[in-house]
């Protein structure tokens, strides 16, 4: 039994120009824990996230703040005292930076005396001690954001909610504050919701994801959960599963199954009785490629094929391969050059049974568009992310 | 071209020796105008925020009808707010024609669009989220509204500049509502027009020199205020 939340969404609904834009039934947040909601531009996360945080009202449902519904706008403004926001654009104030720290503070009352130690003490965590006498207008977006994540943590928020705070910077700037980030979430050990579109930083800040899809939530769970074993194959293409293949179970017993795939058979681990439809999905940096079949090789699954495409994928290189389906593994730029890949050379790619998931065709992929997501019989049409 | 420099002459003479009733008529302008920019500010400010911080029905047809505003020609102004103040008018109960608060009434009309209009612009260019930035910091109603003008200040100081341009400058709202009365709504448009009107071009240059003067003062101490925290 989890303690209880310090935040509870019931029945959420949000509408937009008359159509509903959110529906989330319920969303419990637990103190100390950082939330991440993933989903793509246009799946409602910064709606969900400013809903949350008071600042848009649900057409219908409740917030409950440590066990007490949020009912009258007097236990909203409340509420907004005790929670902060940080947004995509900095949102500064046009005067120093210091001033910018010290903002929340005073709007919350908090008497000058004390000010002056929080706000050094955040200037100093994220490493903007040295700009507190400067204009905020002359930062940089890093040292802008780095501004303004203090301004929130100054506050002290029993939530804090961060809205694709790194969305707009540079990777170098992005991966130094997101270290920052986390390591600041880690030690003050503040409760907080992030919206994001990116996986990797999900699973670096977040000890949960739930993953938003038109408005809906359609898994919720650990990184590790989400990532391995998406619900339905939208989770699986935008979690970064680059192969997704209908198959139907031929055969299955001792934790195995055997499914068959365009007239190929792949091995799953996984309990689910013959005959039944599945999606076969497979991460590409669990398939491994080599130019002969590897007699030492412990992966039950191996294919001869051919290679059709390869794409630069930030230091790797992503492979497509044609095994009679379509398959993707993620290789080193030295695997490319050792074996000489290019498009036409022939391989063996292999992977585990371990490393196949297989989504059940009739409690998962049930989200929008249930026979379509499972029923068609072409491989290639299924999205390649 | 002698004409000129004898209205120059004469300029600086009334100017150095302050002139007792050009001194007035000075100081009648400045205060009129002032008075009818900070209410303008108060009404046209507080409306342009307000339609711009809402979402309601109409919306549009508001913005457009106080853009249209913007240009009301301070003629038609007068002979409106002349009608209205008229001894059986609407409001003619009041017995304000030809007082200093007709004109203050005037101007205040033809001031109260423009810094509407640059208002609502102010506001709505600032970037959307701040005002929920600003209530996410735990600010009150009010308070938002506080540091959203602070942050718009620099547009909404220009507000205040347009409108008090507006009104120090024009003259057909003043003489009209006003009636031009020596000594009671007599400022430095219409006295310029009746000094021209007498072949007076020294008093008038005069007059016109000083009127100058004093929007560019105004106006300066109006910018070093904008522009005192600028970066450069």
């Amino acid at each position: 039994m989890s303690p209880d939340p310090i935040l509870e969404a019931r029945t959420l609904s949000v509408l937009r120009g008359g159509v509903q834009v959110l529906e989330v039934p319920l969303l419990a947040l637990q103190a100390g824990s950082v939330l991440a909601l993933i989903g793509p531009n246009g799946s409602g996360k910064t709606t969900l996230l400013k809903t949350l945080a008071c600042l848009q009202e649900p057409a219908a449902g409740s917030l409950l703040f440590r066990g007490r519904p949020l009912a009258s706008r007097a236990d909203r403004e409340a509420y907004r005292k005790q929670v902060t926001m940080v947004f995509q654009q900095p949102l500064l104030f046009d005067t120093t930076v210091a001033r910018n720290l010290e903002a929340g503070l005073k709007l919350r009352g908090i008497p000058a005396a004390s000010r002056l130690p929080r706000v050094l003490a955040e200037a100093r965590r994220f490493g903007i001690e040295h700009l507190l006498p400067r204009q905020a207008r002359k930062l940089s977006g890093g040292e802008a954001q780095r501004a303004s994540l203090a301004r929130a943590f100054v506050l002290q928020p029993e939530i804090l909610f961060l809205d694709e705070p790194f969305a707009a910077l540079d990777p170098p700037t992005r991966e130094a504050l997101m270290d920052d980030l986390g390591a600041a979430l880690r030690q003050t050990r503040t409760t907080a919701v992030l919206a994001t579109h990116d996986q990797m930083e999900a699973l670096q800040l977040a000890d949960r994801l739930s993953v938003l899809c038109q408005g809906r939530i359609v898994q919720s769970g650990t990184g590790p959960e989400v990532i391995n074993q998406p619900v339905n194959e939208f989770v699986a293409g935008f979690v970064g599963m680059e192969t997704v293949l209908p198959g139907r179970v031929t055969a299955s017993g001792n934790g195995l199954c055997r499914v068959a795939v365009t007239g190929l058979e792949v091995e799953a681990a996984g309990a689910i009785g013959p005959s039944e439809e599945v999606l076969v999905c497979v991460r590409p940096e669990h398939v491994t490629l080599a130019l002969h079949a590897a007699t030492d090789s412990s992966a039950r699954n191996r294919f001869p094929g051919t290679v059709t495409r390869i794409v630069p994928r930030g230091p790797f290189f992503k492979v497509e391969l044609d095994c009679g389906f379509r398959l993707a593994a993620l290789v080193t730029p030295r695997s490319v050059e050792e074996l000489a890949l290019a498009p036409g050379v022939a391989v063996v790619a292999s992977f585990k049974a371990t490393s196949v998931h297989l989504i059940h065709c009739s409690t998962g992929a049930s989200l929008s568009r249930p026979s379509a997501l499972c029923g068609g019989s072409d491989p290639l049409s299924v999205p390649f992310l | 071209m002698g004409l000129i420099w004898e209205g120059i002459r004469k300029a600086a003479e009334l100017l150095w020796t302050l002139d007792p009733e050009v001194l007035g008529i000075t100081l009648f302008s400045l205060k009129v105008s002032i008075l009818a920019t900070g209410i303008s500010l108060a009404v046209g400010g507080a409306a342009g925020m307000a339609i711009a911080l809402n979402r309601f029905p109409g919306k549009r047809l508001a913005i457009s009808l106080i853009n249209t505003g913007m240009g009301l020609p301070p003629v038609v102004v007068g002979l409106f707010v002349t009608i209205l103040l008229w001894r059986n008018g609407p409001l003619g109960f009041l017995e304000m024609l030809y007082t200093p608060s007709a004109i203050i009434l005037a101007q205040t009309v033809i001031a109260t669009p423009i810094i509407a209009g640059i208002s609502l612009a102010a506001i709505q260019q600032l970037p959307a989220d701040l005002r929920l930035q600003i209530l996410s910091l735990g600010a009150s109603r009010w308070q938002m509204l506080r540091l959203l003008a602070l942050e718009a200040r620099l547009p909404l100081m220009a507000a205040v500049m347009a409108g008090f341009g507006g009104v120090i400058s024009e003259v057909g709202a003043s003489i009209m509502v006003g009636g031009n009365i020596k000594g009671s709504t007599r400022v430095l448009t219409t006295a310029t027009v009746m000094e021209t009107g007498k072949g007076n071009f020294d008093t008038a240059i005069a007059l016109s020199l000083i009127l100058m003067a004093l929007t560019f003062t105004v106006n300066a101490v109006l910018t070093h205020i904008q522009q005192r925290d600028r970066p450069r």
